[in-house]
């Protein structure tokens, strides 16, 4: 059982390009080319232990690592923010292991690993969208076994998800979930949007970029090919809703985007600023993000022998 | 109103690795701690972290536990993350720890046996009472250890595969029949597990999941009988691969491992009389405790091969294996210090949504 180990992509530092080998690399593309085949299912993947903590987005780091290329322009976000700790945490780590140019654009973006949100700006064709799943299975909370819970998505047993949603409505009169919302995926699997809030799923239908889904502590990959059909599950009395504000955004007006509410002094003051900041920057007419390029002098690729 | 709450991220993670490297390293007028201090008198933290981090390496071990300030559990994390970047060059032969170079060896279920009770290095008879001459730097008289006065023999076979001539022990059986055993570090776990799958997972769970779990077993959260230590074993044993050029086997190194085999009393089925079955945990370096722990569960968790029903925590193979991995655990656990802005809006909303409703249904009672 020898290995051949590909040398020519390999960085100085001793790690291959994007950290992982390039045998595990081909075994997560084959699993996210199946799990393109079929849209939200869960495809099993061997995944790897990383250098980040499970739960901190290692299945995104893991997909985004197999897809990317030198270059490839990379923007990470965490709750829709390119300055969130762990967004900057991950940005910095392919930033050593692939030395490729990152961005914080949506426009200039090829791939974007993100956490609990959707951008705001359209994606357009030839995008990848990376989730970070912490729990892909939407049937956890129903059934927790996975001997279970894998059985009721082969016979595409939904009901028990839809007895749930109805449960909310006889307690509180409409459907009490609002982020991780479950979603039926080109009219066969349910399939988890990740901790996405609801006002983001209707962003998953039909969307011209590949939307591909990672959880390295569940060992699972799927996925949403382009122009797929992503439905919010609800009912015909009680249709999907999105979350909205009375608040428009602080900063940039808008009264359409997602907002997170800032406390702004001891005294209960508040204010509502948008979520997305390179959205937000942008309707301000703002230039925060340019691309900035490894720490690599003059932007070598990773592989170029110089 | 400056909007900062926010903002600053990558200055911050920069300043807080200079802090934690500063803490690391402490008073600068103590001498700094060296690999070989760290390996030779922290044998016992070196060989929890080289199990749980699924690597035999007692120089990393101890690099781990330097850059983690003695925190096992990142310690092991450092190992995972840095084992998943080597590639695979061979696999070995399966060790025969009766070949093993045997330090200790005992059986609670025999008084004397062949080959002898061996003490050896263990805490088990010691007093915990502190000896403050290590404060002072520990006692200057010569520790060696006289030889013992018969040669441990050096070929020990297990106390069950002597014993049993009545066949009142379950026979050790490979359920295999050479085929590749299960590897969780390149295959997602499969359910239902076969038993390589769960020994493997056991062999690299957190040993604090797994005591724990054995003493659930013990205290009668278990459908088995009272547990016995038929042997437990520590010592060295040659690692053998057979590389493809040379056709036989090359001993590439030396590990020391413990060995535990327990035995509990089954009734018998329609199918099976009544006999003792079987148990298994090893470890890399000295650790009985997990050892021991995970022949406890090992054999609750084979409670579907004995038509036992399953009741329990640690007789459910799902539960045990979705759980024990410290890693995933610890990874997911500290996952909730990341920002959750914007579900928590969520929930904020739906939390004003809700009251404004019971406020609303409450308001004309409140007139009566």
């Amino acid at each position: 059982m020898i290995q051949v180990m590909s040398s020519n992509t390999e960085t100085s530092k001793g790690y291959n390009f994007a950290y992982l080998d390039e045998q595990t690399k081909r075994m997560i593309r084959r699993a996210l080319l199946k799990a393109l085949s079929i849209p939200g299912y869960q495809v099993p993947f061997g995944a790897r232990e990383m250098p980040l903590p499970c739960g901190w987005g290692t299945g995104g780091i893991q997909v985004t690592a197999s897809v990317i290329g030198p270059a490839d322009r990379l923007k990470v976000i965490d709750q829709g923010a390119d300055d969130t700790t762990n967004a900057i945490s991950i940005r910095r780590f392919f930033k050593k292991v692939a030395q490729i140019v990152t961005t914080e654009k949506v426009d200039e973006a090829t791939v974007i690993q993100t956490r609990h949100r959707v951008p705001e700006t359209a994606l357009i064709e030839g995008q990848i969208l990376v989730y970070q799943v912490p729990q892909p299975e939407p049937l956890r909370g129903i059934a927790p076994r996975q001997i279970e819970s894998r059985k009721l998505h082969a016979y595409a047993e939904y009901g028990a998800m839809q007895v749930t949603l109805y449960e909310d409505v006889a307690r509180f009169g409409y459907i009490a979930r609002i982020y991780e919302y479950p979603v039926m995926v080109n009219g066969r699997h349910l399939m988890s949007p990740s901790p996405i809030p609801k006002f983001d799923n209707p962003k998953m239908q039909n969307n011209p970029a590949i939307q591909l889904f990672g959880s390295g502590t569940e060992k699972r990959i799927y996925a949403v090919p382009p122009y797929t059909s992503v439905r919010s599950l609800d009912f015909d009395d009680h249709p999907f809703e999105v979350q909205k504000w009375k608040q428009s955004c602080a900063f940039c007006g808008s009264g359409t985007s997602y907002l997170d509410e800032v406390i702004t002094d001891d005294r209960g003051g508040r204010m509502f600023v948008c979520s997305d900041t390179d959205y937000c920057a942008k309707r301000r007419g703002a230039q925060p993000g340019t691309s900035e390029v490894a720490g690599s002098p003059a932007g070598a690729t990773a592989g170029s022998s110089s | 109103m400056a909007y900062v709450a926010v903002k600053g991220g990558e200055q911050a993670i920069l300043n807080s690795h200079k802090l934690i490297a500063e803490e690391r390293r402490g008073d600068p007028t103590v001498p700094e701690l060296s690999l070989e201090q760290i390996g030779d008198q922290f044998g016992l933290a070196i060989d929890r972290v080289m199990n749980e981090g699924s690597i035999y390496d007692r120089r990393l071990a101890a690099l781990a536990l330097k850059q983690a300030r003695g925190d096992s559990a990142e310690a092991i994390f450092l190992l995972r993350a840095y084992r998943t970047t080597l590639p695979r060059i061979a696999v070995s032969e399966p060790i025969d720890t009766t070949q093993m170079t045997v330090r200790r060896r005992v059986s609670a279920t025999f008084k004397d046996i062949p080959g002898g009770q061996l003490l050896g290095p263990t805490y088990d008879y010691t007093h915990r009472l502190l000896d403050f001459s290590l404060a002072e730097g520990g006692s200057k008289e010569c520790l060696e250890t006289p030889n013992t006065e018969l040669p441990i023999d050096s070929d020990l076979s297990r106390v069950l595969d002597i014993l049993d001539d009545e066949n009142l022990v379950e026979q050790a059986v490979s359920h295999h029949g050479g085929k590749e055993p299960f590897d969780l570090t390149r295959s997602p776990k499969r359910l239902p597990a076969g038993r390589d799958q769960r020994l493997q997972n056991l062999a690299r769970a957190d040993e604090g999941f797994i005591v724990g779990l054995a003493y659930s077993i013990a205290r009668g959260y278990s459908g088995s009988s009272h547990p016995y230590v038929a042997e437990i074993r520590l010592g060295e044993l040659d690692v053998e691969i057979i590389p493809e050029d040379l056709g036989f086997p090359i001993a590439i190194a030396e590990v020391t491992v413990t060995e535990c085999q327990m035995i509990s009393l089954f009734h018998g089925s329609a199918s099976t009389p009544a006999h003792f079955t079987r148990g298994y945990g090893l470890t890399f370096g000295h650790c009985e405790r997990k050892a021991i722990s995970m022949a406890l569960v090992d054999r609750a968790l084979r409670a579907r091969e004995f038509d036992e029903e399953v009741r329990y925590p640690a007789q459910d193979e799902e539960f045990v294996l979705s759980h024990s991995d410290g890693v995933e655990a610890t990874g997911l656990i500290s996952h909730y210090k990341l920002p959750h802005y914007v579900d928590f809006q969520a929930d904020l909303q739906l939390i004003r949504k809700m009251r404004a409703q019971t406020a609303g249904k409450q308001s004309p009672s409140d007139d009566r």
